[in-house]
């Protein structure tokens, strides 16, 4: 078998295609997004961002836990109310990404939206709530332990071992949503990110509402995070959004270019 | 001579306490107002008044005349991040006339054109293609002084603009800014710099131990108390 015979062999495979799809997208999304971040002088906010959403997964995860052991708790019974027990199952059934994204969202807001101008600098902020997150997650994990394997569950988030090869069709759809929506707005705002970053005091001095173009970078800047997060796990989304915006800024002279 | 701007009885300051109080001035058309004073007499502090960053703790500043608003050019100090920024002198000059664009994404003819005359008119029109952090720290004020200039022809606010630049960029960029001044801009700048002060300004405030020492012309200023002790100790150290 040659080498073109083999790759047509793995492409035949629906979640070989769905992972090179996604794959692609989130490079594509993350790369964007890293030169305005690098320059911004907040190249880590990707970690720090994929530590609060491990916060927020563990909590989706242990949400169904915690309801049922403190409504036993409670109620003194040793069996859960009807009405109790469609609660925890309705935690259980929801998917991740409705806890993850909002509490990610609002993260980032936090940190990006204040810009240039505040008390605790931009690197700080990031390594202080990213830290938080990770132990609340993880001190989350283990005292309310959904399955047995924890540290399994643990490495997976982390590193996002399976989840690519895992991909099911609808969340193929909604990466190719929100890749579309990200590049949109990375088109229509250009000049407007352009001059955000570089002089933040300038454009606000002649009127355009700078903060306003700070809180839609962080909202895109979570999306991705919140997305990447299935390819790669959230320790390593911070490669995907620095290092092509670095070699970019050596190469090339221009912020069009980069 | 119509005034373009009026400072009355403002009091500047931040939670902990007044920075500066009893602000009162007014600037021409026209004027080329140095603000002097020392570190912490809260020189900033009324540049982000004036801009509208900030607002004042009482007193009013107010624009009046053709001026609006944000109709202020700004040169401000450069920031750390600037000084590395991979961006092309035009996008930079360009990204003056955003404040004019409003929703519309992308710079109009009108804008570009703009972008393209003041770069001439500031000799950098040669650098257009170079990259700004590999610019000298003078063709590199030159840049953001076009920026400025795009966004406005009214009134120019200068914070520290030598600061950094060797002796011969320093008087380069001053009769820029002189000849800016000619053709009718008004021109705000703060400086440490007296000497330059008293001979290109044609107003001087100055603000210190938390209120106004002296605001007037450059010619009462000389003669005045607080000017001649802040001149003489300059020159002396000039000698």
């Amino acid at each position: 078998m040659n080498n073109m015979e083999k790759l047509r062999f793995y492409f035949e495979f629906p979640f070989v295609r769905y992972a090179f799809i996604v794959g692609i997208l989130i490079a594509l999304c993350s790369s964007l997004l890293g030169v305005t971040l690098v320059l911004k002088r907040f190249s880590f906010i990707g970690d720090g961002l994929s530590h609060v959403a491990f916060g927020a997964m563990s909590l989706s995860a242990t949400l169904p836990v915690m309801i049922k052991k403190y409504a036993l708790a409670w109620s003194g019974d040793d069996k859960l109310s009807p009405r109790m027990q469609s609660v925890v199952n309705w935690f259980g059934e929801l998917n991740d990404m409705y806890i993850v994204l909002p509490v990610t969202l609002i993260c980032a807001v936090l940190l990006l939206r204040t810009g240039q101008n505040t008390k605790i600098k931009g690197d700080a902020a990031v390594a202080m709530l990213s830290v938080s997150a990770l132990a609340i997650g993880y001190l989350l994990m283990n005292r309310y332990p959904s399955r047995a394997n924890i540290s399994g569950d643990v490495c997976s988030t982390l590193f996002g071992s399976t989840s690519i090869i895992t991909l099911k069709p609808e969340d193929v759809r909604l990466c190719i949503i929100m890749s579309v929506v990200v590049l949109l707005t990375f088109i229509l705002f250009y000049n407007k990110i352009f001059a955000v970053t570089f002089d933040e005091n300038f454009i606000k001095a002649a009127g355009v509402k700078a903060n306003a173009y700070n809180l839609l970078i962080a909202v895109i800047t979570a999306l991705i995070i919140v997305l990447a997060m299935n390819l790669v796990g959230s320790l390593l989304i911070s490669a995907l959004i620095i290092f092509p915006a670095l070699s970019a800024m050596r190469v090339f002279k221009s912020f069009k270019q980069s | 001579m119509s005034a373009q701007m009026v400072c009355q009885n403002a009091s500047l300051g931040y939670e902990d306490g007044i920075v500066a109080e009893n602000l009162d001035f007014t600037i021409n058309k026209g004027d080329y107002l140095c603000i002097l004073g020392e570190n912490g007499s809260g020189k900033s502090t009324l540049i982000k008044a004036i801009l509208r960053l900030k607002s004042q703790v009482s007193g009013t500043i107010e624009w009046c005349g053709d001026v609006k608003k944000n109709e202020v050019g700004y040169l401000p100090q450069q920031t750390v991040v600037q000084k590395d920024f991979p961006a092309s002198v035009r996008e930079i000059v360009r990204s003056g006339c955003l404040a004019k664009c409003g929703l519309r994404p992308f710079y109009s003819k009108e804008e570009k054109e703009l972008a393209e005359n003041t770069m001439k008119q500031l000799e950098i029109d040669k650098l257009a293609k170079r990259c700004y952090r590999d610019l000298s720290g003078g063709q590199q004020q030159r840049v953001l002084l076009a920026r400025a200039l795009c966004a406005t022809r009214k009134m120019l606010l200068l914070d520290e603009p030598v600061t950094g630049l060797d002796p011969k960029a320093q008087t380069d960029l001053y009769e820029l800014i002189a000849k800016l001044n000619r053709e009718g801009i008004t021109i705000i700048m703060v400086s440490h710099d007296i000497v330059s002060a008293v001979k290109y300004a044609s107003h001087i405030l100055h603000i210190g131990g938390r209120k106004q020492l002296f605001f007037g012309t450059t010619q009462d200023y000389a003669k005045s108390a607080a000017g001649k002790l802040f001149i003489g100790t300059e020159m002396m150290e000039n000698e």
